[in-house]
């Protein structure tokens, strides 16, 4: 498959990139794992109060903090994956340059954002999650089979989250202010995808709500198959629906935008 | 093939501009950016196509790949109808922007290749010796492992020409390749495109509106302005429709009284020292530069080549000119019949 062989060489690239900012990616690393630490005395004190908040004990709380943690950057729940370059592109009108290449603009851009994220899970992901399972009691799985039924769930929320920016950044082909929709989205993506409170702690028509955004598909997921909270092969059928729909969704999208460039010129 | 490989017949386009005009008011313009041009370029040809800002050449390039429509004419390059089968064109053209970079800006200039490698199917043969090639005669063996965001804009512009030609295009469209660069960079990438075109029989239209240019690579050259074709044809037919002039700047030990020199030179501005002389452009500086020289002071001097806005402001005063000559002649002509 050739077109196999260019979207692969795409991520490699989207993963070397990333790999270039090593400053950025120890910051992170520090931001994260002190994150963690103030998240980690917090819902101490709110499990000490409430326990079994949200069906979760203690140890699984905490392991959720540190799940969180490390996928804050690999899931972009607060922006900063591939979405901010593609809408410089748009609006400074590079992005009609990219048209007249022999390449689907969506298949390019998720690959490159995989490979980004890939590059964010070892990266980034690894050393605060290392460093909470070994100072802090975590709930975690001793057979391999979660281990990876987890690493797959993270997979598509890989998909579902690249989805969501896509189409995010596509916006900028009609707002003048899409800049300040993409913080809104992001900070709305923040909130739902359960990275301040995991998200089965939220109570009643709330909850119900917010566990069907496909924001639930990113964090909330993988780390309740992790946590043995959900089985698996619901969390992919759901994480699925919600990659399929957004990615359809961005197609369209693109296609609209797509004309629009080539009727005037972006 | 009788008709050109690259066939423009009557193409325009038009923009809608939507602009706001008070409260919640919008105005709708029309700009005509493109307005029914014709030209037909062979294969092999290397065409200059010239204009001021805002003249319409990035929009023709544009309808030329196939990234915008034409709103009207009939467009083909390579019988292809450009914007209707943008993905097959893709492979048999290629494209560079002066302003803009088809190459990875935090990944080495060599990992942009690669790409190009997989995303146009260059067999892995060609793509070696291609790259080689490329690589030597644009002087990139030093850059491969630089990240492009280092590289100067001269040395991007050389990447990107690279970039642009890995799978052997038959006709290379280039948008402004000068623009920015400084002397030695500009002569790099003239001397290049020079031998592609002559070596490779490759196909080149040249965007620029830097006269030297053409000057310099171009036999033929178009000239728009205003979304029309004002010219098409060779480089001293251009000189002699706009009747162009050079500038020679002189300073001049002291400040004197405007110079004397031969018609059809004269001064056109003195400052202090300095003096402008305009002398045409089809003529040699050097016998205005011994005269001055035996006669003055001279300090120093240096000749600055027309620029393209001048030759055009003259091409339109001949145009108009010569339409009003012909109403007048026909206007003659009943009277007395
Ligand atoms: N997408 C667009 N929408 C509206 N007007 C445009 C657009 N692109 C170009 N124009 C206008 O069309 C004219 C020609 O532009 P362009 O082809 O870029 O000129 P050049 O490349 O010769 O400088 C200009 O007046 C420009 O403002
Ligand atoms: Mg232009």
């Amino acid at each position: 498959m050739g077109s196999g062989r260019l979207y692969l060489a795409v991520a490699v690239g989207g993963f070397r990139r990333y790999a270039t900012y090593r400053a950025a990616t120890l910051a992170g690393v520090f931001t994260n794992t002190v994150f963690g630490l103030i998240l980690v005395y917090t819902y101490t004190a709110l499990w000490d109060e409430k326990p079994h908040l949200g069906g979760y004990d203690l140890a699984q709380a905490v392991t959720y903090v540190w799940v969180g943690q490390s996928l804050f950057k690999t899931l972009a729940n607060g922006g900063g994956g591939v979405e901010s370059e593609l809408m410089e592109r748009i609006r400074t009108g590079d992005i009609a340059v990219d048209l007249y290449r022999p390449a689907d603009l969506q298949l390019w851009w998720l690959a490159a954002d995989l490979g980004r994220a890939g590059f964010e899970l070892l990266g980034r992901g690894v050393a605060p999650f290392v460093f909470g399972a070994l100072v802090f009691d975590l709930a975690l799985p001793t057979d391999v089979t979660t281990w990876a039924a987890f690493l797959g769930a993270v997979l598509l929320a890989m998909v579902v989250s690249f989805g969501i920016r896509y189409l995010v950044a596509l916006s900028a082909f009609w707002l003048l202010d899409a800049k300040g929709v993409a913080q809104m989205v992001m900070f709305t993506g923040w909130f739902c995808s359960g990275m301040i409170l995991p998200l089965n702690v939220f109570p009643g028509a709330l909850g119900e709500v917010v566990r069907t955004l496909p924001w639930s598909a990113l964090l909330q997921a993988p780390a309740d198959v992790l946590l043995g909270h959900a089985d698996p092969l619901g969390t992919y059928a759901f994480q699925g629906m919600w990659a399929v729909v957004l990615l359809a969704a961005g197609r369209m999208a693109q296609g609209a935008a797509t004309r629009r460039v080539v009727l005037q010129g972006g | 093939m009788d008709e050109g490989f690259i066939d423009v017949k009557g193409v325009e386009k038009v923009f809608e501009v939507r602009k706001k005009a008070g409260f919640l008011k919008r105005e709708r313009r029309q700009v005509r950016a493109v307005d029914s041009i014709s030209f037909r370029v062979a294969r092999g040809e290397m065409v200059g196509y010239i204009g001021p800002n805002g003249a319409g050449k990035s929009t023709t390039i544009k309808m030329l790949t196939g990234i915008l429509t034409p709103s009207g004419g009939r467009l083909r390059v390579a019988g292809i109808d450009p914007s209707r089968e943008r993905t097959r064109l893709a492979h048999r053209i290629g494209v560079v922007f002066g302003q803009r970079t088809t190459l990875w800006w935090d990944l080495p200039l060599i990992d942009s290749y690669k790409l190009m490698h997989r995303m146009y199917r260059i067999p892995d043969g060609r793509y070696r010796e291609n790259l080689d090639r490329l690589v030597e005669l644009l002087d990139l063996s030093e850059l491969l492992d630089v990240p492009v965001r280092q590289l100067s804009l001269g040395q991007r512009m050389r990447g990107d020409i690279a970039a642009a030609l890995l799978h052997d295009p038959e006709v290379l469209y280039l948008d402004e390749p000068t623009i920015g660069l400084d002397v030695i960079s500009k002569a790099k990438v003239r001397e290049f495109l020079r031998e592609l075109n002559a070596e490779r029989g490759t196909t080149v239209l040249l965007t620029t509106h830097d006269l030297q240019d053409i000057e310099q690579l171009c036999s033929r050259v178009m000239v728009i302005d205003h979304g029309r074709m004002m010219y098409d044809g060779p480089l001293a037919g251009l000189h002699e429709a706009g009747e162009s002039e050079r500038t020679l700047v002189v300073d001049l030990e002291r400040e004197l009284p405007p110079i004397e020199a031969p018609a059809p030179a004269r001064v056109v501005r003195v400052e202090g020292p300095r003096q402008w002389l305009a002398f045409p452009a089809s003529e040699s500086a050097a016998p205005l530069v011994a005269r001055i020289a035996a006669e003055y002071p001279l300090v120093d001097l240096s000749v600055r080549e027309p620029d393209i806005e001048a030759v055009i402001a003259k091409m339109y005063v001949e145009q108009t000119e010569k339409t009003a000559n012909a109403g007048n002649a026909g206007n003659a002509g009943k009277a007395v019949s």
